[in-house]
């Protein structure tokens, strides 16, 4: 039975560094080619010596698939194709390839410039690797060689991500990246038709969270905003450059506009005025709303915001910024919160989730004296929110994408375990399907029963159906006689006289014969007439010959009767079929047998 | 016309003559048959090839066919069809045939054999596709025959088991629309029951096709179900598992009919019981459909999403504990239940605290839920309104919106529910979600009482720049209960920050705040001090009587007074004493008090409740009065006129019911006034040259008096033909005035002669058009002048207009009656308000968009008739026609215009007012009355008699204030 083998690098019951080996009809893929966050040594990479010990990874895999620019999905990219090596085609959606490189070289400074780390790669590494890109259309199905095609679906999540379907022949693979089934300010929500996959391998980030509503949480952010701005507060919002950045913004810009605020809205710039361009270029890929509407005006050409100077943050009056890093470790935003921190007017919404030991986590827990650098204690006067932004799917939208794409078999990543564990045993209790989750370095199997294609001739398709009773009944099986002729890789389905003739064999007939005793005192041919009369009875609707030569023919079968020299009232039937008639034979012989032990007969003979 | 007709007979003859000509004289048989048909069939015999055939008919099928000849085509289409070996051309002789039956007056059972006689020996799948839908439009023209009806079921149910989807398609849908409920198809009649096995009803044939392996047979099969339904057949309750098995089809459009033949079953057995698979309990079937097609709300395909969330809004036959499900998604983080932000703020409101969501830990998961108990995947209903209205599509949202209006209106706690979700929606990105979904909340107001939390929530949408939004949310306030004082308290505030903002709310904040004030009096009365500030101990200073939040203050305060008799004892002197003022000025904002010591208002108080009738009594009484006038020339008859239409004019603003009536009668009244003056006077007994002044404003009267009558005519809704009739009559008499007018100045006497012509022309046509009329019309100057008919058109000019000035001096006054309801069309431009100083600053040459914003009261159809005029201060003037888009419906009999006209204008030098107004264009005819009235006689006529149609009079009346803009166009810089 064929096989399909998945086994996870990176996000195998964990978070970060996503790399998915799949290994599906003799391909092998990698999925995804991430970072992790955390580490700051070799576990930051997937481990490719899985792959091969040394040499490039050329030959061992026949293409890369990257789902979104996120770092924990793309980051390990460079190092791969150009430290590692690896030359073969990477797919990833246009917007992703627009982007993931602004993103690569800020974490490349980040790592290089400002780190001091050497043997890391290099912008020009970069630059080669991103040539190596392919970029992808929605829904548009690529032919990466002769037998394995890609295709990818919207996936929300942010600009640019997309879920891939992986097709070899008929078995397929769906891997989602991240995505999220309720769209939000600026983009739609993943969708997928029913594809139904052999392996549907999802993210599992919410596995165990059901959310709220999106309207509720955006509400309560614009009312406080809102709110803060009326006192004559200012109002920091910390956020990561890319993604639920650009959705807060266009959720304020319109607010702005339909309730007519005046009070100044800053982006603090760097990588994401260049991101923001991509946005406004890549319309088709949001959502609805902004997708109708760009043509009277592009929804991220912002109209209330504008770029941040630092010399702002003094400035008299309400106002609201967005400002990076989210989680106020460090940079801009870790600046404006000092200046503003002693007014109990103003405001900071944390959009997302603080990691331990960053002024955001602590500030969220209520902390109200920090410690900086120096010795130097800052007051916290201002309001801390907290605002959960987050563009998974919950577990209700992972099981709803299960609905659409019907998988024969699932394999969660990209989660924790535990909470796997949880969401494996809903999926298959409620599908009663197969769910791995792999670690990672394990390898999941999945054996599938892929449908072999065979070629018909027409002919005898047309000549089965005619046999067959009427239509409707399409999805009854229906059995048909043809000679399967495998032929340089091809399965191909003849009638057997044109396959005697393509194979130039000579037609052998196989007969079967065999002898009956039975009594009776009659003559050879009276027997044998009686034979047929009776036979002509019995049997309507066949053919029933009888012939000169002293022998009855029955359709295919031949009956001859002969009596034995000692015993002239002891007659031997001589029968014989060919093997095509069979079935139709065990019928005759048992029609025959009731007409030989029947007492009509025995009452003649006697008689006479 | 005569001539007309003579030509086209003529013409049509010698179209076939011309044929044989060309032709073998053989045809010259087909002379007999009309023109048509044999031309056709010259066609087609020309035809060399199918290109060409197919050419001729497509050319042919662009032509109308006469009843008679159609059945003399049908042959020779036929007979061309046997011929043909042209799929492409016999397909189009199929359809034409199908065509041809849906003729006006042509019984096609006579084509009925030879169609299914081709269908027989047809081969070609596309062509017996086609050839069954002919059958199909056959078979709907003869909806009375059953054995045609029969027989081509017959054929359908031969023609299922085809391999070509199109042709099963085809008989399915033939199935649907002719297929007869209690007739089972029995082997007696030998028919394809028999060959399909056994006794079969059309029912179970068609839903054998539920099972197809192609998708568009499915879906037609259940189309063709539903056509069933549709015809008032019953469906069998059996369908229902099938339907919904079809649920989870791979092809959306299946589905999206599935969801309807579903919802029909539900419909159709809503309390049979259907058991749930996987356990032994059974539920209602209304139920198990309401679970499944809430499940459909979650579909990959928006289309079926959207189908299904208008679906699940009219189950209303749905049990509550399902209904309640839909907005169920129980919330769960890491495994433990967690409570909503709905619940959460209800929790805060209940315990007294106002919500803080600051905590960075405030939805921190309370229990542990077991493990087995979530249920992720939502069986039945659960949260299928949650979904809806998260859709991605806003299609989906405001489906989902409607179908929660209309549950919530069958169910007061359902709505209480909803309530959270609906005020979610305030905040859609896309403002028609936000619009209906204030609508919606509106309509289900009446169940619902607002929180405090919750009017907070509706409160901030105030602020919205869009003018639509505000109104509508104003109209939602209108009939919202709160349930504090707090709110009270709140939601003037707000209003009054929305009349900061946006001055123009104005009347819609008062009108607001009037509807707040009479249904919470109880929770106004802690807050009287408050609001009107005044102090126990000091005076405060009086407020300004004209700042609009203290107007808007003070009809909070008396709209709730007129329910709360302990009120006014508040009330400080000065307050009294706006009361005074607002009550006059704004009498349909501040309703009438019983206030202590003052004996008017108690007087007015009382005559409030009656005022209605009295003043309709009033109405009738001034009526009656002047039609004691029996001549024009009585002594004071003008005095009695003057003074009524002023009373009636007084009426009309004091009364606003009445304000249409009073109004048309004034202007009825001074029309007689003008005809009076004009001929009292005793110039008519003096020479043409003395007179010349006199005759100067006798022809202006009766210039005024025709403008009036249109005005009459189409200013006012809700006239009857009596009405209408009246009012021509004295567009009659103003024209006998100017015809005699004419005759008294001009020498020549050909334009006399016209001009009596027409005038003879008028009556008649004014005789057609009111002949129901003419018995109350009796003594009346057209009464007379019908008498004097013969002699009049026999006479001479000269001696015609003597006649009609006896006449018209000694007809009476004709008596008005009054309508039921008589309401004026009336326009008030709100934008632009013309109090701004800003010269609108534009290069000449260029063009400046100027926003109009007006609101139109009883006018039919604005879209056609309403105008806006542009003044310019030279004289110029532009009439524009705005959009039929920009016109809104807020509710009946209004309308709301908000356009922008295009100015533009050579350089001036200095900033200039123009003007800006409404018209009503009106075309005489185009009235409701005259036109069918008119047409319809003049076709029965005999067409020799026929009067060349009334010359139609259009025009326009202007039926707003002029609004003045100031502009200033700039000499454009090189």
């Amino acid at each position: 039975m064929p096989e399909i083998k998945v086994t996870p690098l990176g996000a195998g019951q964990d978070v970060g560094r996503s790399c998915i080996l799949v290994s599906i009809g003799g391909k092998n893929i990698m999925l995804d080619c991430g970072m992790h966050m955390g580490y700051n040594d070799d576990r930051r990479f997937p481990d490719f010596s899985y792959i091969t010990q040394n040499g490039r990874l050329t030959e061992f895999l026949d293409c890369v698939i990257i789902s979104h620019f996120h770092l924990d999905h793309c980051g390990a990219l460079p190092f791969m194709s150009e430290m590692v090596g690896y030359d073969g085609p990477i797919y990833m959606t246009h917007p992703t390839k627009a982007i993931c490189p602004i993103l690569l070289e800020d974490f490349r400074k980040i790592t290089v410039d400002k780190k001091g780390e050497t043997n890391f790669f290099t912008s020009q590494m970069i630059k080669d690797c991103m040539k190596k890109v392919v970029p992808l259309n929605l829904h548009q199905t690529v032919q990466v060689d002769d037998e394995l095609e890609i295709k990818a679906y919207y996936a929300g999540h942010v600009l640019g991500a997309a879920m891939v379907q992986i097709k070899v022949g008929s078995e397929s693979v769906v891997y989602t990246g991240d995505y999220n089934m309720t769209p939000d300010r600026h983009l739609g929500a993943a969708w997928i038709d029913k594809c139904r996959p052999d392996i549907l391998i999802s993210e599992s980030t919410y596995a165990t969270t059901i959310r709220d509503s999106k309207r509720c949480r955006e509400r309560d952010f614009l009312k406080k905003v809102h709110e803060s701005i009326e006192r004559g507060g200012k109002v920091l919002i910390p956020v990561f450059a890319l993604g639920r950045a650009q959705e807060l913004c266009i959720l304020l810009e319109t607010f702005w506009e339909r309730m007519n605020l005046k009070a100044p809205i800053y982006f603090s710039t760097g990588l994401t005025e260049k991101a923001n361009h991509y946005y406004k270029l890549f319309i088709t890929w949001t959502n609805q709303k902004i997708r109708k509407t760009f043509v009277q005006r592009n929804m991220f050409e912002f109209k209330h915001i504008k770029a941040f100077d630092r010399s702002y943050a003094d400035n008299p009056g309400p106002m609201v910024v967005f400002a990076t890093p989210g989680m106020l470790h460090a940079g801009q935003s870790l600046q404006i919160f000092k200046k503003w921190a002693g007014n109990e007017k103003n405001m900071v919404i944390m959009p997302g989730y603080c990691v331990q030991g960053t002024i955001g986590h602590k500030i969220l827990n209520g902390q109200r004296k920090l410690e900086m650098e120096g010795r130097s204690t800052l007051d916290v006067k201002l309001q801390v929110e907290y605002m959960s932004f987050s563009a998974h799917a919950d577990a209700k939208g992972i099981m709803q994408l299960i609905r659409m794409a019907e998988p024969r078999n699932m394999l969660l990543v990209h989660g924790e375990a535990v909470k796997m564990e949880f969401l494996k045993g809903k999926i298959e209790q409620e599908f009663s399907i197969d769910c791995h989750m792999p670690a990672n370095g394990e390898t999941a199997t999945v054996t599938t029963n892929p449908s072999v294609p065979v070629d018909i001739s027409l002919n005898l398709l047309k000549r089965e159906m005619a046999l067959g009773g009427p239509l409707p009944d399409p999805k009854k099986p229906r059995t048909m006689h043809g000679t399967l002729i495998m032929k340089e890789n091809s399965l191909k389905l003849v009638s057997s006289e044109q396959a005697l003739k393509e194979l130039g064999l000579n037609e052998h007939q196989l007969r079967f014969t065999c002898r009956v005793q039975l009594q009776d005192p009659h003559s050879d041919p009276d027997t044998l007439n009686r034979i047929y009369t009776h036979l002509k009875s019995v049997l309507k609707g066949y053919t029933i010959q009888h012939l000169p030569d002293g022998t009855v023919m029955v359709e295919s079968i031949v009956i001859k009767v002969s009596s034995s020299a000692e015993d002239t009232s002891t007659k031997v039937l001589l029968l014989s079929w060919s093997y095509q008639d069979d079935v139709f034979f065990c019928f005759f012989f048992v029609s025959f047998l009731s007409l030989i032990f029947s007492k009509q007969w025995l009452r003649d003979s006697i008689d006479s | 016309m005569a001539a007309h007709l003579k030509k086209r007979v003529y013409e049509e003859f010698s179209r076939v003559v011309q044929i044989p000509q060309e032709e073998a004289p053989a045809k010259k048989l087909r002379l007999s048959k009309p023109s048509k048909s044999a031309a056709l069939h010259i066609d087609l015999c020309k035809a060399t090839n199918s290109t060409d055939a197919l050419q001729y008919l497509l050319h042919f099928a662009r032509k109308p066919v006469e009843v008679e000849s159609v059945e003399g085509v049908v042959r020779i289409l036929l007979e061309h069809y046997y011929k043909e070996t042209d799929n492409s051309v016999r397909l189009k002789i199929a359809s034409l045939l199908g065509l041809l039956s849906k003729t006006q007056g042509f019984s096609p059972d006579c084509i009925v054999d030879d169609a299914i006689n081709t269908l027989n020996n047809e081969k070609s799948h596309q062509v017996l596709a086609q050839l069954l839908d002919t059958l199909l439009v056959i078979g709907t023209q003869l909806p009375e025959s059953p054995t045609v009806r029969q027989r081509l079921i017959e054929m359908a149910c031969k023609h299922l088991s085809d391999t070509y989807f199109g042709v099963r398609n085809k008989c399915l849908k033939l199935l649907g629309c002719l297929g007869m409920a209690d007739t089972p198809l029995t082997k007696d009649n030998d028919g394809p029951g028999a060959s399909l096995g056994g006794v079969r009803d059309i029912q179970s044939i068609i839903s054998d096709f539920f099972g197809d392996q192609d998708p568009r047979v499915r879906t037609a099969a259940i189309k063709a179900m539903l056509q069933l339904h549709e015809r008032r057949i019953k469906i069998h309750e059996i369908i229902y598992d099938q339907a919904c098995r079809l649920l989870s089809d791979d092809y959306e459009q299946v589905r999206s009919a599935a969801v309807q033949m579903v919802w029909v079953l539900s419909q159709l057995y809503p309390e049979s019981i259907v058991p749930i698979p996987s356990s032994n309990e059974e539920i209602r079937l209304v139920d198990d459909a309401f679970g499944k097609i809430s499940h459909m709300v979650s579909d990959g395909s928006w289309m079926v999403r959207v189908q299904a969330a208008k679906t699940l809004g009219s189950m209303l036959q749905v049990s509550h504990h399902f209904l309640e499900q839909t907005l169920d998604k129980k919330l769960m983080s890491d495994l433990r239940r967690k409570r909503t932000a709905h619940e959460r703020a209800k929790e805060l409101f209940t315990s007294g605290e106002f919500s803080s969501g600051r905590k960075w830990a405030d939805d921190a998961p309370k229990e542990k839920l077991d493990t087995n108990t979530v249920n992720l995947i939502a069986s039945g209903a659960c949260g299928a309104f949650v979904h809806g209205l998260e859709d991605e599509m806003f299609e989906v949202r405001i489906a989902a919106v409607e179908a929660l209006s209309q549950l919530a209106r069958s169910s007061a706690s359902f709505a209480e529910k909803c309530l959270d979700f609906l005020v979610d929606m305030f905040n859609d990105e896309i403002e028609e979600v936000r619009l209906q979904s204030i609508h919606v909340l509106r309509e289900i107001s009446t169940h619902i009482t607002l929180r405090e939390d919750q009017l907070d929530t509706v409160l901030a949408v105030l602020e919205d720049s869009s003018r639509d939004i505000r109104e509508a949310l104003h109209e939602l306030i209108c009939y919202t209960n709160v349930s504090t004082k707090e709110c009270i308290q709140l939601a003037l505030l707000e209003l009054l920050k929305n009349l900061n903002k946006y001055p123009t709310d104005r009347n819609s904040v008062w009108k607001c705040l009037k509807f707040l004030g009479s249904r919470h009096p109880t929770l106004v009365l802690p807050l009287v001090p408050e609001l009107l500030s005044t102090h126990p101990y000091f005076d405060t200073p009086e407020p300004d009587m004209d700042d609009p939040a203290y107007i808007a203050v003070l009809v909070l305060v008396f709209n709730a007074a007129k329910s709360c008799p302990t009120m006014p004892a508040l009330f400080s002197d000065h307050t009294f004493r706006h009361y005074a003022y607002l009550r006059d000025s704004l009498s349909h904002l501040v309703p009438p008090l019983r206030l202590p010591g003052n004996g008017l208002d108690l007087v007015d108080s009382r005559c409030g409740s009656g005022s209605v009738e009295s003043a309709q009594l009033f109405l009738q009484q001034s009526l009656n009065r002047v039609s004691t006038i029996q001549n024009l020339e009585a002594p004071g008859a003008q005095d009695l006129l003057n003074f009524t239409i002023r009373d009636l004019q007084r009426l009309g603003e004091l009364q606003t019911e009445l304000a249409g009536a009073a109004d048309f009668c004034a202007t009825y009244l001074r029309c007689q006034l003008l005809l009076m003056k004009a001929l009292q006077e005793k110039l008519w007994n003096m020479a043409v040259p003395l007179c010349l002044k006199q005759n100067v404003t006798a022809t202006a009267a009766a210039q005024q008096i025709l403008e009036e009558t249109y005005k009459l005519e189409f200013l006012y809704s809700g006239l009857e033909s009596r009405q209408v009739a009246t009012i021509h009559h004295v567009r009659l008499q103003a024209k006998a005035l100017q015809l005699i007018l004419t005759a008294r100045t001009r020498q020549g006497l050909d334009p006399l002669i016209s001009s009596c012509e027409k005038f003879l022309q008028d009556i008649e046509s004014f005789q057609r058009l009111f002949v129901a009329e003419l018995p109350h019309l009796q003594d009346s100057f057209v009464d007379k002048l019908l008498e004097l008919m013969p002699r009049l058109s026999s006479c001479k000019p000269v001696e015609m207009v003597k006649i009609l000035l006896a006449t018209l001096r000694l007809s009476g006054l004709l008596q008005l009656r009054l309508p039921e309801q008589i309401h004026r069309a009336t326009a008030t431009i709100i934008e632009p308000t013309g109090e701004s100083d800003n010269p609108l600053r534009f290069t000449t040459g260029l063009v400046v968009a100027l926003d109009i914003d007006a609101t139109l009261e009883h006018v039919q159809d604005p879209q056609n008739t309403v105008k806006v005029q542009v003044l310019y201060p030279d004289g110029q003037s532009h009439v524009i026609h705005p959009k039929p888009s920009d016109f809104r419906k807020p509710g009946p009999d209004r309308h709301r215009l908000i356009t922008q006209v295009y100015l533009s204008h050579t350089a001036w030098t200095e900033p200039s007012q123009i003007e800006v107004r409404l018209l009503l264009a009106y075309s005489s005819s185009s009235t409701s009355l005259s036109s069918s009235s008119a047409s319809k006689l003049g076709w029965s006529d005999s067409i020799d008699s026929l009067p060349p149609p009334e010359a139609a009079v259009e025009g326009t009346i202007p039926f707003s204030k002029p609004v003045k803009v100031y502009i200033m166009p700039k000499p454009a810089r090189r």
